[in-house]
């Protein structure tokens, strides 16, 4: 009884939030997000339960917050990069690297959790920093550039944890990915967190439009007094950074760093999150929020397949068929055979509009101030 | 001096380093510079070795193909499962090598015609063809036709006292020399040279673009579904959860052997030379015994971080020389 009384509510929240952003780009992203939730109001009980245990909540929903956290904060760097016109291959085995070190001071050194994960995300910000260096610096093409660290890289994390899977109790360690706060996953905080500090960087100072310049049009932006170089550095520093929390969130959902497996095809997932969420692969105009909300999509496709008793390993097939959609409906040449092929059908709507020609000064005139 | 042409440096840079690599082992082991090394070597990286000749193609046309671990895997329980059901295993492996063309073909029509990038949807191919396989079946199945049992054992050459060229390995160089052909000999291999080098270029000297790029992608279909067959032969199963990251050492071995990854510059014979130094350096560690695989990976990455930088260099001078 509860329970349809907040599907309700939520449902109501869902669409005003709808409405709100029925005039951005992003509104694409949300909608396929509430398709996907309104396929499973329906086709999947137990989908929509919530319920309160020891003050936390519990449910599906929560599920995907939950576990969609490593995506969203990866696609948070992933976003940045992809607008600059590269893309970070690493992300996967930068994880796996942050991961493997702070298990391993936490474990055989005895260090204090809070050292072990402020070292962590310090050798992300530096593996990043190497893929700046080589796309920035040696100008060396980003997916080649960031596939030396993809190899290496879980060698690398295999090195660091000597072969072994580290599993941990310390409760700070576990706390990250397993601990509740307000009532919700401490991972929503963290990614709420970064994605407020991400937006401030980005929108509230000049540096997101250099991102966009520079993704645009390296040459021109250069010419136009903006370190081009410097920006394309922090943008895969910021990448590291993230993947490197996102590596001490995966590995303290399940308390022990597994150097082979933590973060594999992850990259793959956080390139998806930024593409649906309407970032084009060329670089340029990008949505952080878009981004987020992608990553969202995308494990709530993964939940809807596990819940719907879908084998994870079947569930590739229909996540690569979402992918050759979204790229299609980015893909101008699409868009324009598609407008060629529903051209006879825009000619016969074309006369009911053109019984209109007296109010169209007026609703643009309407329009105007709103938008 | 004689004045080297740029674009053989790589080339020659990876003969020297294949050199270094199998010199440091013989030096090391004594029983490393045999035959018998240098003929397990081929046999155990023919897979790896055809799907990079694939692979070739695709980078040397400017593009690059995620798809090939998936591609193997997927062939590998095809074939297991068509020949678990009674199937003839000559015709199993021309409806698996049959069904590699055709993905391939579709990947290049999408990256053709909606001007996609290959990146995303050979990453598609992988997702997709990684799931098909489960989907035929999902787990391990082994083979134990007589025709993989009895008559393949048999195709093999004895090349010196102790070591037996298999037949797999006479599959790897076999594909190796046809693929040198296609790419140094045909018209349709010129044109991809021509295309990776300058796409615009190419369309404006006519050039059948779209034919070109779709017939590319066809053939690394072909040639990943070969290295699928090869698998089957090597491993006498098929395991659709079996080759993860293949598509990376295929990569890695096409850059090793002097390919450019920017396209148009590049040798088949490189990539037959990048396969033996990617299994020359896994040999060597397990001679070793007490370093561990995962040094395999380091090693690799910093050859492919050498060989890119190297190829920036050299890419950076030729147009200063321009």
């Amino acid at each position: 009884m509860s329970d349809s009384l907040s599907d309700l509510i939520f449902w109501i929240a869902f669409a005003a939030i709808l409405l709100a952003l029925r005039r951005q780009r992003i509104f694409w992203t949300v909608g396929a997000l509430a398709l996907l939730l309104l396929f499973n109001q329906f086709f999947t009980p137990g989908f929509f339960h919530l319920q309160i245990l020891d003050g936390h909540l519990y449910g599906s929903r929560i599920d995907v917050l939950n576990q969609g956290a490593k995506v969203m904060l990866l696609s948070l760097g992933m976003v940045l990069v992809i607008a600059t016109g590269g893309v970070d291959l690493s992300v996967g085995a930068v994880m796996a690297i942050a991961a493997a070190v702070s298990s391993r001071l936490l474990v055989t050194q005895h260090l204090p959790a809070g050292v072990a994960i402020v070292a962590a995300l310090c050798i992300s910000v530096l593996a990043g920093a190497w893929n700046g260096l080589l796309v920035a610096g040696f100008g060396i093409q980003p997916i080649v550039a960031t596939l030396v660290l993809m190899v290496a890289g879980r060698g690398i994390a295999q090195l660091i944890t000597e072969g072994q899977i580290i599993n941990f109790l310390d409760p700070t360690m576990v706390y990250l990915g397993n601990g509740h706060l307000f009532g919700l996953p401490f991972t929503l905080t963290l990614v709420v967190v970064m994605l407020l500090l991400t937006h401030f960087l980005v929108r509230r100072t000049a540096l997101g439009l250099f991102i966009e310049s520079v993704g645009d049009n390296d040459e021109a932006s250069r010419y136009s007094g903006i370190n081009a170089k410097q920006v394309k550095f922090l943008v895969y520093t910021f990448s590291g950074l993230c993947a490197g929390l996102a590596g001490l969130v995966a590995c303290s959902n399940i308390k022990s760093a597994d150097a082979n497996n933590i973060g594999l095809y992850l990259e793959l997932d956080a390139i998806l999150a930024v593409v649906v969420g309407g970032t084009s692969l060329q670089g340029g105009r990008f949505y952080l929020v878009g981004a987020v909300v992608g990553g969202l999509f995308i494990q709530t496709l993964t939940t809807t397949f596990y819940a719907k008793n879908v084998s994870s390993d079947i569930a590739p097939v229909p996540k690569a068929l979402v992918i050759i959609a979204v790229c299609l409906l980015q893909s101008e040449v699409f868009r324009a055979r598609l407008a060629w092929v529903l051209s006879p059908l825009e000619k016969f709507l074309k006369p009911v509009g053109s019984r209109l020609p007296r109010h169209l000064p007026t609703t643009a005139r309407h329009d105007s101030p709103k938008s | 001096m004689i004045r080297l042409n740029p674009k053989y440096i790589p080339l020659l840079a990876t003969a020297v380093v294949l050199v270094a690599v199998f010199g440091t082992g013989a030096a090391l082991y004594p029983n490393f510079g045999t035959p018998r090394v240098f003929v397990n070597l081929l046999n155990d990286n023919a897979f790896v070795g055809v799907a990079a000749v694939g692979e070739s193609f695709v980078i040397l046309s400017g593009g690059i193909d995620l798809s090939v671990g998936s591609m193997v895997a997927f062939v590998g329980i095809l074939i297991a499962k068509l020949l678990q059901v009674g199937c003839d295993p000559f015709l199993a492996m021309g409806i698996a090598l049959c069904a590699g063309t055709f993905a391939g073909a579709v990947m290049g029509c999408l990256i053709h015609f909606f001007e996609m990038p290959p990146f995303l949807v050979t990453l598609a191919g992988l997702f997709c063809l990684r799931g098909l396989g489960f989907v035929i079946y999902p787990e391990s199945i082994g083979i134990d036709h007589p025709f993989y049992g009895e008559v393949l054992p048999q195709l093999s050459i004895l090349v010196a006292p102790k070591a037996v060229l298999p037949f797999t390995a006479m599959c790897f160089l076999a594909s190796v020399l046809v693929a040198t052909f296609i790419a140094s000999f045909t018209r349709f291999g010129r044109n991809i040279y021509a295309i990776g080098s300058n796409e615009n270029s190419a369309r404006l000297m006519g050039l059948p673009i779209g034919q070109t790029k779709i017939l590319t992608y066809a053939l690394a279909g072909f040639f990943s579904a070969a290295g699928g067959v090869v698998a089957t032969f090597y491993m006498q199963s098929g395991n659709p959860a079996s080759f993860v990251g293949l598509e990376l050492d295929a990569i890695a071995s096409v850059v090793i052997g002097g390919t450019l990854l920017t396209g148009g510059v590049g040798f088949i014979p490189g990539t037959l030379m990048g396969v033996l130094i990617l299994g020359l350096i896994q040999t060597l560690i397990n001679f070793n015994g007490t370093l561990n695989s995962w040094w395999t990976k380091i090693v690799i990455g910093v050859l492919l971080l050498i060989f890119i930088v190297l190829q920036k260099l050299i890419s950076r001078r030729a147009v200063t020389q321009l």
